[in-house]
C-alpha cells in the first residue's frame, strides 16, 4: 500500500477533503467495496458490515497509513466519520 | 527496515496497484493463488478470502487448489485472523474453510461432544491460546507452587487437546505462548521461579514435548520474539476487543500457520537453487578472478556472503538439496569451490551444478528433472531482480524470494520466508542431501554406460523389506504424504493411521530400503496390502522417483507374492486411481503381468493369479530384516 504524503509543510486539508482523499480509500479497502461513498455524517449504521470488528480494522488501517495511534476511549466514542476525520487531522497536526 | 522483514513479508514482491481490480476479476482458483503470492496486508488478504468464497458459492472451478477444512479454537478474538488465514492459504495452493468457535470457548468446545465441530470433517484444529486465557498464577519466589501451577496449566492444555482429538479425530496445531512485555522484576524476572515470564518459559518447554503424531507446535513465542514483544502485544486492542496481538502481524501469523498446513500436505520445499556472483560471493568471478571475489572473514561484505553459505549448509544438513544456477563458463564458476580457501560450500555439497549462458528458467527446469523433483519443490535465490522476474514469470511454481540490497540480510530473508517448514525430522532427512548427490553421480554413470543391464548389475543393489515399525514410522508417513508420481492410489494416511496398519494383523505392510555401490538410498518404497483369505488387495504402493528404472518394483512384487503364497492366498488385486500427477504408473500393473479386470476414468483394477507368477531374474538381492 502506498503511503500518502506525510509532510507537514502544507496547510492541513479540510475535513471533507481529507475524508474524500485520505479516508475513503481506507474504507473502500476495509469493506472491499470500490464504490463506497462516505461523508462527515456517515455513521456505522449507514454502512453494511460496519460491526465492531470492522471498526477495529478501520482504526488499525488508519493507524498504519497515517502513523497515528488511538486510545481505547477515542476508538469507542467516535460518533461519525466527521469526528473520526477531525481526530486524525488533529493527531497529525500535533505529531 | 530490518525489523520489518516479518511484518512486511519482505520476501514477497509488492502487489500491483490494480490488485483490488485483479481480485474482483479473478474467476479461477489458479488466478487467486497467483494473486496471493504478493506481500499482502490484512485488508488485501480479506479481499482474496471474499473472492474465494464468492467463487466457491457460485460454482467456479477452484482447481488446482486443495480443499482443507480446519477448526479454530481460541481464548481470544479470532474474527480478524480467520480471513487472513483463508487469504494466505491460497499462497500455498489451499482452498481453506474454517469452523470457528465464539470468543473464549476453548474448554466448552473441547469438553462437549455437542460442539460446532460435530459431524464435520476437520483435517486440523488450530488451538490459539494466549497467556491471558490460561490458569497461570504467578507466585514469585515459591518454586513448589510454581511447579504445581505449570503442571496444572499443562494438564489443562493436554486435556483440551485430548478431548478435541477424541471428539473430532483432527490433528492439533497448538500455538505456544508469547510472554508479556511487562517484567516487574526486570532482568531478574526470568531467573525467579513463579514469575509470569518464568511460568510461561517453562510451560512452553512442556508444550514442546507434546509434539508427536497428533500435535504440531505453531511457534508464536518465536514469532513474537522475532518481531519484538512490545510490537506484538497491543494492550489497547486487547482491552477493546480481546485481540491477542497487534493486527498488523496477522499476515505473518497466518503465513506461519499455513506453512504447517502445507507441510502436512507435503508441500514444503526441498531444493535450494543458488546464483553465484553477488549471491554466494561478492563480485563477479569472471571479472574479478578467484582472488578478487569477496568471501570469508575480515571484510563485512565477504562475511555477509559467508553467512549465506553457512545457512545453505545448515539447510543441507537438514535434508534440503542444494543446486547452483549461474550465468558463467562452467570451468570458471567452479574455481572458487575448488580453490578459494574461505569458501564453506564445496562442489560435493552441490547436487546439480548448472553454469552456462542459457536462461535461468531452462536451467531450473533441467535441475528439477535431474533430481526428479517437481518445480513446486524448488526455491531460487538470486540477487538480480531481472532474473528473479524471469523465473517467476516462466515457472510460477518455483518460489523466488525478493532479496534486500544488503547481502547481510540474504540469509535472514531466506529463512524468514519459511519455505522449508519441517513438521518432523527423520533419519532419512539427515541423509537426504547426500542421497541426491549419489543419484546425480548415478545419472553421470548412466550417461557413460550404454548397456543398461550391466549398469544395474554394477550397482550391486541390496533391497531390505521390513514390516512397518516405530522407527520407520515418520519416514513412512512422509512418503505417504509426499509421493505423487509413483503412487498407485495416492491415499494419504497420517501417523495414527500408519500405527494402526502396523498393529492390524489383517494388513501386510512393507517399508523398503535400498543400498547400492554408490550409497544408501534409505527408505524408498511403501506398500500396504489388505489380507483377505484368498485375495490380497494392494491398498497402497508408492515409490520414490529417485530409484525409477532400477527394477525395484519387480523385486517388491516378488516379496509380496512370496508372502501372499505363504499365507495361502491365490490372487493379488491392485488398483490404479489416476490423478493429475501419477500418469507415470499408468502401466505399472500391466508391466508387472497383471490382467485388467475393470477400468473407468477414475479407477482401474488389475489381478495377478499367483499360480501363474514367474519370478524374474533381477540385479537386486533381497534381504529381510526381522
Amino acid at each position: 500500500m502506498k503511503l500518502p504524503n506525510q509532510t507537514n509543510d502544507q496547510t492541513a486539508p479540510s475535513t471533507a477533503q481529507f475524508i474524500a482523499d485520505g479516508l475513503t480509500p481506507i474504507f473502500r479497502d476495509v469493506f472491499d467495496d470500490d464504490e463506497l461513498v462516505i461523508s462527515e455524517v456517515t455513521t456505522a449504521r449507514d454502512v453494511e458490515g460496519w460491526d465492531s470488528l470492522a471498526h477495529i480494522r478501520i482504526m488499525v488501517s488508519i493507524e498504519k497509513v497515517f502513523g497515528v495511534r488511538f486510545t481505547a476511549a477515542e476508538i469507542s466514542k467516535l460518533k461519525d466519520v466527521g469526528t473520526l476525520a477531525e481526530l486524525v487531522l488533529n493527531k497529525r497536526a500535533h505529531a | 527496515m530490518t525489523n520489518n522483514i516479518y511484518e512486511c513479508l519482505s520476501w514477497l514482491p509488492e502487489a500491483a496497484t490494480d490488485f483490488s481490480r485483479s481480485v474482483s476479476a479473478a474467476t479461477t482458483g489458479a488466478e487467486l493463488q497467483e494473486l496471493a503470492k504478493f506481500a499482502l496486508d490484512q485488508n488485501q488478504l480479506g479481499k482474496l478470502a471474499n473472492r474465494l468464497s464468492y467463487l466457491r458459492t457460485n460454482g467456479f472451478s477452484l482447481a488446482p487448489l486443495v480443499s482443507v477444512n480446519i477448526g479454530l479454537v481460541s481464548d481470544s478474538t479470532t474474527g480478524l485472523i480467520a480471513s487472513a488465514l483463508i487469504g494466505t492459504a491460497l499462497r500455498f495452493g489451499i482452498s481453506l474453510t474454517i469452523e470457528q468457535t465464539e470468543y473464549n470457548q476453548v474448554a466448552q468446545t473441547a469438553f462437549s461432544t455437542e460442539n460446532i465441530f460435530a459431524g464435520k470433517t476437520l483435517s486440523a484444529i488450530l488451538l490459539a491460546i494466549d497467556y491471558r486465557g490460561l490458569p497461570l498464577t504467578p507466585t514469585p519466589g515459591n518454586r513448589v507452587a510454581a511447579d504445581q501451577n505449570i503442571q496444572d496449566c499443562f494438564s489443562y492444555v493436554r486435556s483440551v487437546i485430548h478431548s478435541l482429538r477424541t471428539n473430532t479425530g483432527a490433528q492439533i496445531i497448538l500455538q505456544n505462548i508469547a510472554p508479556p512485555v511487562e517484567t516487574p522484576f526486570g532482568s531478574y524476572e526470568g531467573r525467579l521461579p513463579g514469575t509470569l515470564s518464568w511460568l510461561i518459559a517453562h510451560l512452553n518447554s512442556e508444550l514442546d514435548c507434546l509434539i508427536s503424531d497428533d500435535t504440531f507446535i505453531l511457534d508464536v513465542a518465536g514469532l513474537a520474539a522475532n518481531v519484538g514483544l512490545s510490537n506484538w502485544h497491543d494492550p489497547t486492542l486487547w482491552n477493546i476487543a480481546k485481540l491477542p496481538f497487534a493486527q498488523r502481524y496477522a499476515p505473518i501469523y497466518a503465513d506461519y500457520a499455513c506453512r504447517i498446513l502445507a507441510a502436512k500436505l507435503g508441500k514444503s520445499r526441498r531444493c535450494l537453487i543458488m546464483d553465484l556472483d553477488n549471491t554466494l560471493w561478492g563480485g563477479v568471478i569472471g571479472d574479478d578472478g578467484v582472488d578478487g571475489i569477496l568471501i570469508g572473514n575480515g571484510d563485512p561484505t565477504a562475511e555477509a556472503h559467508l553467512h549465506l553459505q553457512r545457512t545453505a549448509l545448515e539447510l543441507r544438513d537438514r535434508g534440503i538439496v542444494l543446486a547452483v544456477s549461474s550465468k558463467n563458463e562452467d570451468a570458471t564458476a567452479r574455481i572458487p569451490f575448488a580453490e578459494h580457501a574461505d569458501m564453506l560450500l564445496r562442489e560435493h555439497h552441490i547436487a546439480v551444478f548448472q553454469a552456462n549462458w542459457s536462461d535461468k528458467a531452462s536451467n531450473i527446469r533441467a535441475i528439477a528433472e535431474t533430481l526428479s523433483l517437481g518445480l513446486e519443490s524448488m526455491v531460487f535465490l538470486d540477487d538480480n531482480p531481472a532474473e528473479r522476474m524471469q523465473v517467476r514469470k516462466e515457472l510460477p511454481g518455483v518460489a523466488v524470494p525478493e532479496l534486500p540490497e544488503d547481502p547481510a540480510l540474504f540469509a535472514r530473508t531466506l529463512i524468514a520466508a519459511g519455505y522449508f517448514e519441517a513438521i518432523a525430522f527423520s533419519q532419512e532427512d539427515q541423509m537426504r542431501a547426500s542421497f541426491y548427490q549419489d543419484n546425480v553421480k548415478r545419472i553421470q554413470v548412466l550417461n557413460q554406460s550404454s548397456d543398461m543391464v550391466s549398469y544395474l548389475e554394477s550397482l550391486e543393489m541390496e533391497m531390505t523389506c521390513t514390516p512397518f515399525d516405530v522407527n520407520g514410522r515418520p519416514r513412512i508417513v512422509q512418503l505417504i504424504s509426499k509421493s505423487n508420481q509413483f503412487n498407485l492410489t495416492t491415499k494419504r494416511y497420517n501417523e495414527v493411521d500408519v500405527k494402526n496398519f502396523e498393529e492390524d494383523s489383517n494388513y501386510f505392510t512393507r517399508q523398503i530400503r535400498l543400498k547400492d555401490a554408490l550409497g544408501d538410498n534409505g527408505m524408498i518404497s511403501v506398500i500396504i496390502c489388505r489380507k483377505n483369505a484368498a485375495i490380497w488387495e494392494i491398498d497402497t504402493w508408492l515409490m520414490s522417483c529417485r530409484v525409477l528404472g532400477r527394477r525395484v518394483e519387480e523385486a517388491a512384487l516378488m516379496d509380496i507374492v512370496s508372502n501372499a503364497k505363504k499365507s495361502g492366498a491365490t490372487k493379488l488385486v491392485g488398483t490404479y486411481c489416476p490423478t493429475a500427477r501419477n500418469a507415470l504408473v499408468k502401466r505399472h500393473y500391466s508391466k508387472l503381468g497383471f490382467t485388467n479386470t475393470f477400468c473407468d476414468h477414475k479407477f482401474e483394477t488389475w489381478e495377478l493369479d499367483l499360480a501363474q507368477y514367474q519370478p524374474p531374474e533381477l540385479p537386486i538381492s533381497l534381504k529381510y530384516a526381522i
